[in-house]
């Protein structure tokens, strides 16, 4: 099982989150994370979909997006070598004494605290999903009372469109 | 045939007229372009949300509006319209339940990639989200059963979207489009200017297939010795039965044709071999698992063709040939894939296939098998036999009529038995198997075509699911000949029941059923019965000479089986034959 990131291009229709996003449920495909957002054209969207499983299933991905009107494009972009970003926002228990710790992981991590709460600090961090996972891993120990992920959003490097 | 509708005026008078810009409500924008789309004949079902709509119909003569029984009726009607005439099927009904009852014949026309515009009305748009009164996310709740849909927000949008929407339910894959208008659509008035133009961003269905692939597919001819063509309901969507005939005839690979592809090759010539898969022919069925080549043609490797999908074909190179991409790879690996439109690709094939000088013995193998092997039932004289039934009609209407079917044992006899010689005559619930089809799609057969033989095959389950259609059979004087194979049970369960859950019947009976002929007449509708061979030819002849729609009901053994089987599980050349054993 791959983990496949490929993002789509849509018509900016009603329901058409719904469309694809009930195509993968009914296929039985996997969702790991998906965003949607505007794109460079006005009228369209572009949806980034993390997905996994083998080449033939990505296939089927692809061809059954297709069969969707409103699917314009469908760009495996894991095919490429590309950037792909989430961000968190992670709300972790920080007593005073705890703080220097935290913000010591917060540092070497390139993250930032966005919040001070009296006994909690907001950290928002930004990179790919390893990074992201690292980063949870770290704070644990200190109490996660709360963690909202955006999900991955992507592009291929360099020139290539 | 239809006494109450008028001939209509001639389609170029009225779209001369209709084409003048002018400022009228979102419903006669609508009616207006179901002329200029050519829509003839329209089935539904009025209610609150399409009021406007109908109004708007009020004395409009420029389609026949069917008003059927329930909304069921309406969609299968519509969908048998589309499967016996290849044009756009279309249907409406009101907002909530009249939507909702809909879903099951837009599933089965989604299936069995039959094209349908479905309109349905909704709540004004100042109500849509709030519950209110018959409102139902039909959008929604379609979404996985239509080829597309649209929530029309603005009168103005009306001819576009109808525009597209017939184009795409008719051109490449085909399948059924629902069109929701808010009911303060439906009375908002537009300029209506008509849309001619088809601009939709992705889709363009890829029709042209790619030469190179073509010249693998005819060097894999050339080098094949086993081959065999598995020919599905995509030949007959795209009009390319001829183009298929030529392609048999000329290379001489034998062909089997699917349950939805059955007339795509006239059944009874040498190279046909039946049916492929759980009740195809013991012929098809080795074929399929001895061949080096099978070439797949407008077919999508259904589980009931395929059986056991590890097992099928395994010696065999595949060659698929569809429109849509998704089809191929999707359950069977391919070697030679094809995306093209049917027609247009053995057009491209014809040019340079040559006759298949290795496959003689193949040829001659599989001839001896289909004298040795043919469908087979032991016939009696004290009981009528269902297939004997079927063959009856086949001989008395000389293979001419148009048949549909409900779902059932009943079905799988009349593909079995009636052979079909062109396609479009034959009008099934393949995918979907949806009980209740079988009758309402004769209707909509028989107003496409109102000169032709229109027979509707159905279990005494199924009839039951539909049978308050016969009213606008009786109104309109629609001349279906409903065939019943009343066997008193649920027959096709029963079957399964008795081979794999140990002879436990359970809840198949079906005492209480109405006396079929007294339904029949109680609409209005002549009714017959018979119960043995004798009676049953004559029965089925006096029912022919009447003018006008009949019931024919026949009693027949209650526990005959559908054979070959493959049952689940098994590979598709491990066949019980039943009495044949
Ligand atoms: C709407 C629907 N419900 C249930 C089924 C399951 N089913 C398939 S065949 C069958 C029995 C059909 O009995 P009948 O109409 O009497 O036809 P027969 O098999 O006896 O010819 C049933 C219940 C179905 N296909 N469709």
């Amino acid at each position: 099982m791959k983990r496949h990131t490929i993002a789509v291009l849509v018509n900016d229709q009603p329901g058409v989150l719904q469309r694809v996003s009930g195509l993968f449920g009914r296929r039985g495909f996997n969702i790991e994370s998906i965003t949607v957002g505007t794109s460079e054209e006005a009228g369209l969207s572009r949806m980034v979909i993390v997905t996994t499983g083998d080449d033939n299933t990505l296939e089927q991905v692809t061809k059954q997006l297709y069969k969707l009107i409103d699917v314009i494009k469908v760009v495996d972009l894991s095919a490429n070598p590309m950037v792909g970003r989430e961000l968190a926002l992670i709300k972790v228990t920080a007593d005073p004494t705890a703080r220097p710790e935290i913000l010591g992981v917060v540092e070497t991590f390139r993250a930032a605290v966005v919040d001070i709460g009296t006994t909690s600090l907001m950290v928002q961090v930004v990179g790919d999903t390893e990074k992201i996972d690292a980063m949870i891993e770290l704070l644990k120990p200190y109490g996660i009372r709360e963690l909202s992920r955006t999900g991955v959003t992507a592009m291929i490097r360099g020139n290539a469109r | 045939m239809d006494a109450q509708h008028a001939t209509l005026r001639s389609k170029e008078e009225i779209k001369e007229n209709l084409k003048k810009p002018e400022v009228i409500t979102g419903s006669e924008i609508l009616l207006r372009s179901l002329v200029l789309e050519d829509v003839e004949c329209v089935f539904g079902y009025p209610g609150g949300a399409v009021l406007y709509i109908y109004d708007a119909m009020h004395g409009f003569s420029d389609f026949h509006h069917l008003l059927t029984r329930h909304e069921q009726g309406a969609i299968h009607a519509a969908d048998g319209y589309a499967r016996a005439s290849g044009k756009v099927g279309v249907c409406i009904a009101t907002s909530g339940p009249g939507a909702t009852n809909l879903v099951t014949g837009i599933a089965t026309a989604f299936m069995d990639s039959v094209p349908l515009v479905v309109i349905t009305g909704n709540v004004a748009t100042t109500l849509i989200g709030t519950d209110a009164f018959q409102e139902a996310d039909i959008t929604g709740i379609t979404m996985p059963i239509t080829k597309h849909s649209y929530l029309v927000r603005k009168a103005a949008d009306l001819p576009r979207i109808i525009h597209e929407a017939f184009h795409i339910a008719n051109t490449g894959r085909k399948g059924p489009v629902l069109i929701d208008i808010p009911k303060d659509v439906s009375a908002e008035l537009a300029l209506f200017e008509p849309s001619t133009e088809i601009n939709i961003r992705g889709y363009s269905p890829t029709v042209t297939p790619n030469k190179l692939q073509i010249d693998k597919m005819i060097k894999a001819i050339a080098e094949a010795e086993r081959p065999i063509v598995l020919a599905g309901g995509g030949v007959v969507y795209s009009g390319g039965h001829e183009e298929l005939h030529e392609f048999i005839i000329k290379s001489g690979i034998p062909v089997t044709t699917t349950l939805l592809g059955l007339g795509a090759f006239p059944s009874g010539e040498d190279l046909w071999l039946g049916m492929p898969g759980m009740h195809g022919t013991y012929t098809s069925n080795t074929a399929i698992q001895d061949a080096d080549l099978l070439i797949n043609i407008g077919a999508r490797f259904d589980d009931r063709v395929t059986g056991k999908l590890s097992g099928f074909a395994p010696k065999a190179k595949i060659v698929h040939i569809d429109i849509d991409p998704a089809e191929i790879g999707k359950n069977v690996p391919t070697d030679i894939p094809i995306v093209g439109d049917v027609k247009t690709v053995l057009q491209l094939v014809n040019k340079e296939v040559q006759y298949t000088e290795k496959a003689d013995a193949w040829r001659a193998k599989l001839a001896a098998s289909k004298a040795e092997k043919p469908y087979s039932y032991t016939d009696s004289d004290e009981e009528l036999k269902p297939q004997w039934v079927i063959e009856m009609l086949y001989e008395e209407s000389k293979g001419e009529a148009i048949v549909t079917t409900d779902v059932g044992q009943h079905q799988m006899w009349a593909a079995q038995y009636y052979k079909f010689k062109q396609p479009r005559s034959w009008v099934t619930s393949g995918g979907l198997g949806t009980m209740g089809f079988g009758f309402p799609s004769a209707i909509g057969a028989q107003m496409a075509n109102p000169d032709r033989l229109v027979i509707s095959i159905n279990g005494d389950g199924g009839m039951q699911m539909c049978a308050q259609e016969l009213a606008i059979c009786a109104i309109n004087k629609i001349p279906v000949k409903v065939v019943i194979i009343n066997n008193q049970v649920l027959g096709m369960v029963r079957q399964w029941q008795e081979l794999i859950y140990d002879n436990r019947y359970s809840h198949i009976d079906l005492s209480g059923s109405p006396d079929f002929v007294k339904l029949a007449e109680a609409y209005g509708v002549r009714g017959f019965r018979a119960s043995n061979k004798e009676d049953a030819r004559a029965v089925w002849q006096e029912a022919m000479n009447h003018d006008g729609p009949a019931v024919v009901e026949f009693v027949v053994r209650k526990h005959e089986n559908v054979y070959p089987m493959v049952t689940q599980g098994s590979t598709i050349d491990q066949m019980l034959m039943g009495d044949a054993e």
